[in-house]
């Protein structure tokens, strides 16, 4: 509510518009520019990480370790998943919050724009030392994205610096980044709501965010922490995690995911944030029970900080400690399941209009459904001692992951697309976009679950021939995959160039990110919106504000 | 509500409940065949966890089906729908049913697991006096026998049968006794992991882990590294062997006067094969232990 503390000083700037394609390029602080950054980056090494599973995909296609080198494959799929958390969902996230928060909030930027630059930069810094390990010769980590000791700090080579050392410096420029983004993004929710934004008229994406980062706020240090300890095992010698040395390899596992789990919370809350801001347009409808969709999101962070065993199942875990968190996780998900019935029950009766971006959240819900059901299978112990570490679990967090968090942020972009850029995409691409992908992620990623309930493992790079059936469907599931990202491409580059333009609110949405210019000025609001209304209004054709409604009709008057 | 109303969403609940006890049944059929006591009580569980999950999933996505079907918006209707915002009644039930379901889940589970009982009997934590699976499916038989050593290293399992002194690569199993061995690793993190049985467990360096079951079924079944441990990981398999006391018996008799010989070891052949090979295209690898010397390599 009081933009003016912390705000830097304006210098009022004339009308001209808001960015070139150089400016991309710089140590921008408008936050929208920042926004953007990350999106393009992040998408950037989304291919990178997406080559990597197609070389993963190909290997698998046959039984036997053919393709490419055990240590090889070995180093794909390690790539593939810390690339594809660290540099894709974590950033193009943080971008998509980093462009909508503050907009959707009244403000004129982010609490500390300098800090944001800064957060922002070092993605491609530590993406680029992550990718030079390639470079060395023993190649990039090569102990899966856990990192699990004492297996990475087996280290062939002989030299100091190796691919896990990047590996774990990478890691742990990640933390320190995502920190100050933390800071950033609870200060700015906080601070910086425009007069009238109380906390029950915050959009819930926005209530999704605040509870994703107060999640980073405390785990993230715990990570980090487990990261330097392990880097230091690993080149001065230090016994945290060696056995060898009289350390605890277990107990890497309980840093590891006390952070690891509540990060994929950090991961989805965001993405149940968009579902919230879709569904209400493109059904024309209120967001259902929205004050319990948005204090869920706080419960879900509240929740996932005791629940990190749940991936320990199998590892020496006394009985007890088994059961405890076995139950623990099971009441995740209830306030997730009152998330799912609230959307379910906003599309009910409604007026659905199937564009791109509702086709996206539709089928992301789908999916999370079925990640949400496995997701209770696995915390059940019994089951978990037989699929931990298979297939199945392969399969569930893709679901997750790919057809629920990589949906949704397809879901996003396609319904932002006109605000950040001024410009229409092509539906018809968007819609072929939307098939390819949906196809591909159920014939990717189902035959996953019986092959793990069947007992293939994950992370080999050869299987007995029992298990070809289902990866031949795998594979041609990962390659469809693959190719369907061609359709986006072009789509976005196509119509950022070329698009017809967009007008200030092409979806007829309510938010105040929809009265402002598409793209919007570099302040976002010329006059600060005054709020007097809770969000999704849709149907009560009341106003949102006091004052820029009224601005956007003496405009149309004119 | 209309008469018509409550009788569509009775016949849509007892459709729901037939495809999803269906399904439930259908579960049996994705696993391996039920090598152990164990395998029964897990199989059963997940089956129940089918039936429930397809029941939440159809109900769901049936919804969402029906709503993308019959509730479009036509082409030129630009107005809103009802602005309902809420409905506590429909909150309450649908954060009371989860709540119950998930109790139901757990404790399902808990029970099975302390059936199980393959860390021994959870004495401690008994909520129910329930007798373990070593009881439960052991009404034939007699004294356990004895606890067999399991040793994993970069990339072999070692057994080693301690009163005859055998040592073998492939691990021998009398059926219909409860099975008690000691799981030891030498190097790094190892899973313990046999599909047919359902049964998983972590190895961990410098350390000793009791794990029970119960074979129920004679035959051979895949033995597999399930925690990741480094290059050939996906090599370290082995076969095990399922017999009746006699056979078992038997097996432990010749293997104790037979002179120990390296094992067959395809991490060993796959490293020889790569440093001989004209130019290899990897990264250089932690080189695999030597082939186990045993007296049953298999
Ligand atoms: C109903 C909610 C959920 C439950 C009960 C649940 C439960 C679990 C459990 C028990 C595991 C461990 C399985 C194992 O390793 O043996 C697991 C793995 C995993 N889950 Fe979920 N999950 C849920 C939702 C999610 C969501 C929303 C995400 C991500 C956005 C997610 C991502 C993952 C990932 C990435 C892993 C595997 C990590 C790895 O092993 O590399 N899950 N889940
Ligand atoms: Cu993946
Ligand atoms: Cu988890």
């Amino acid at each position: 509510m009081t933009n003016t503390q912390i705000e830097k000083p304006k210098i009022a700037e004339p009308h001209h518009p808001p960015t070139t394609w150089k400016t991309y390029f710089t140590f921008s602080t408008d936050h929208k520019v920042i926004g953007i950054q990350y999106i393009v980056t992040s998408f950037l090494f989304f291919l990178i990480g997406g080559i990597f599973a197609m070389i993963i995909r190909g290997e698998l296609i046959t039984p036997e370790a053919d393709l490419v080198d055990r240590t090889v494959y070995n180093a794909m799929f390690t790539m593939h998943g810390t690339i594809m958390l660290f540099l894709w969902t974590f950033p193009v996230l943080v971008g998509l919050a980093n462009y909508l928060v503050p907009l959707m909030i009244g403000a004129r930027d982010m609490a500390f724009p300098r800090l944001n630059a800064v957060a922002f930069w070092m993605v491609p810094v530590f993406g680029i030392i992550l990718m030079a390990s390639f470079f060395l010769p023993g190649g990039p980590a090569q102990a899966g994205w856990w990192s699990y000791p004492p297996v990475s700090l087996q280290n062939p080579t002989g030299n100091l610096i190796n691919g896990q050392f990047l590996w774990l410096i990478a890691v742990a420029i990640s933390g320190v980044s995502s920190i100050m983004g933390g800071v950033n993004f609870v200060t700015t929710i906080v601070k910086m709501r425009a007069p009238g934004m109380t906390f029950f008229r915050m959009p819930a994406y926005v209530w999704a965010v605040f509870s994703a980062q107060i999640i980073q706020l405390f785990g993230l240090p715990a990570l980090t922490a487990g990261a330097v300890m392990l880097l230091l095992d690993l080149s001065i010698g230090t016994a945290f995690f060696d056995p060898a040395k009289g350390g605890n390899a277990v107990l890497f596992q309980h840093f590891f995911w006390f952070y690891s789990h509540p990060a994929v919370y950090v991961i989805i809350l965001p993405v149940f944030g968009i579902f919230s801001e879709i569904f209400p347009v493109y059904s024309r409808k209120p967001l259902f029970g929205y004050k319990v969709v948005a204090v869920s999101s706080l419960l879900i962070a509240g929740v996932s900080g005791f629940v990190w065993v749940h991936h320990m199942f199998a590892s020496g875990t006394p009985a007890w400690m088994r059961i405890v968190f076995m139950i623990s996780t099971m009441f995740v998900s209830v306030p997730t399941g009152i998330k799912v019935f609230a959307w379910v029950a906003t599309i009910w009766g409604g007026k659905l209009r199937l564009t791109t971006p509702m086709l996206f959240a539709l089928g992301g819900l789908i999916m999370f459904v079925f990640a949400g059901i496995t997701g209770i299978m696995l915390s059940s112990v019994p089951i978990d001692i037989h699929v931990n570490n298979t297939y199945f679990v392969v399969g569930h967090f893709h679901y997750v992951l790919y057809g629920t968090v990589t949906m949704g942020m397809f879901a996003a972009f396609y319904h932002w697309f006109p605000k950040m850029t001024g410009r229409m995409y092509y539906e018809g691409l968007g819609k072929l976009h939307f098939w390819l992908s949906f196809i591909g992620t159920n014939l990717n990623f189902l035959p996953m679950h019986p092959l793990g309930l069947q007992g293939m493992l994950r992370r080999v790079a050869s299987y007995d021939p029992e298990y070809a059936f289902w990866n031949v469907i795998a594979s041609i599931g990962g390659f469809l995959l693959g190719m369907s990202t061609l359709p986006f491409i072009l789509n976005m580059i196509g119509s950022w160039v070329q698009g017809e333009k967009a007008p200030d609110n092409p979806w007829r949405a309510i938010g105040l990110e929809w009265l402002v210019a598409s793209p919007p000025p570099v302040e976002n609001f010329e006059e600060i919106p005054v709020v007097i209304s809770e969000p999704y209004g849709y149907g009560k054709s009341e106003p949102l504000t006091a004052n820029l409604e009224k601005q956007e009709l003496i405009k149309d008057l004119n | 509500m209309k008469i018509r109303n409550i009788l569509i969403l009775i016949g849509c609940a007892i459709a729901l409940t037939g495809a999803s006890l269906w399904m439930g049944q259908q579960a049996y059929s994705w696993f391996p065949p039920q090598a152990a006591a164990e395998s029964k009580l897990i199989d059963e569980l997940f089956s129940f966890l089918v039936s429930l999950g397809t029941f939440i999933f159809l109900g769901v996505t049936g919804t969402v089906t029906y709503s993308i079907i019959f509730h479009r918006a036509g082409k030129y209707d630009t107005s809103d729908g009802p602005p309902i915002e809420g409905n506590i009644t429909l909150e309450v039930v649908w954060t009371t049913i989860p709540i119950l379901l998930v109790l139901w889940i757990a404790t399902y589970s808990y029970n099975i697991y302390a059936e199980m009982a393959i860390q021994g009997p959870m004495e401690a934590m008994h909520i129910h006096t329930m007798a373990s699976a070593h009881a439960a499916t052991m009404e034939s038989t007699t004294e356990p026998i004895e606890k067999i050593e399991v040793l994993a290293k970069q990339w072999a399992w070692v057994f080693r049968y301690p009163n005859q002194n055998v040592t073998s690569t492939e691990l021998h199993l009398p059926v219909n006794r409860r099975i008690s061995l000691a799981l030891q690793s030498a190097d790094v993190l190892h899973g313990f992991y046999i599909p047919a049985f359902r049964l998983k467990q972590d190895i961990v360096p410098k350390q000793t882990i009791d794990f029970e079951f119960t074979p129920i079924r004679p035959g051979k079944y895949r033995l597999r590294d399930s925690q990741f441990s480094g290059t050939y990981f996906a090599a370290m398999q082995t076969d095990v062997v399922v017999q009746s006391i006699e056979d078992y018996n038997h097996w432990l008799k010749t293997a104790a006067t037979q002179k120990p010989t390296p094992a067959n070891n395809q991490a060993a052949n796959e490293y020889t094969q790569k440093i001989k090979g004209a130019f290899t295209s990897g990264y250089p690898t932690v080189i695999p232990a030597p082939p186990p010397l045993v007296n049953f390599p298999s």
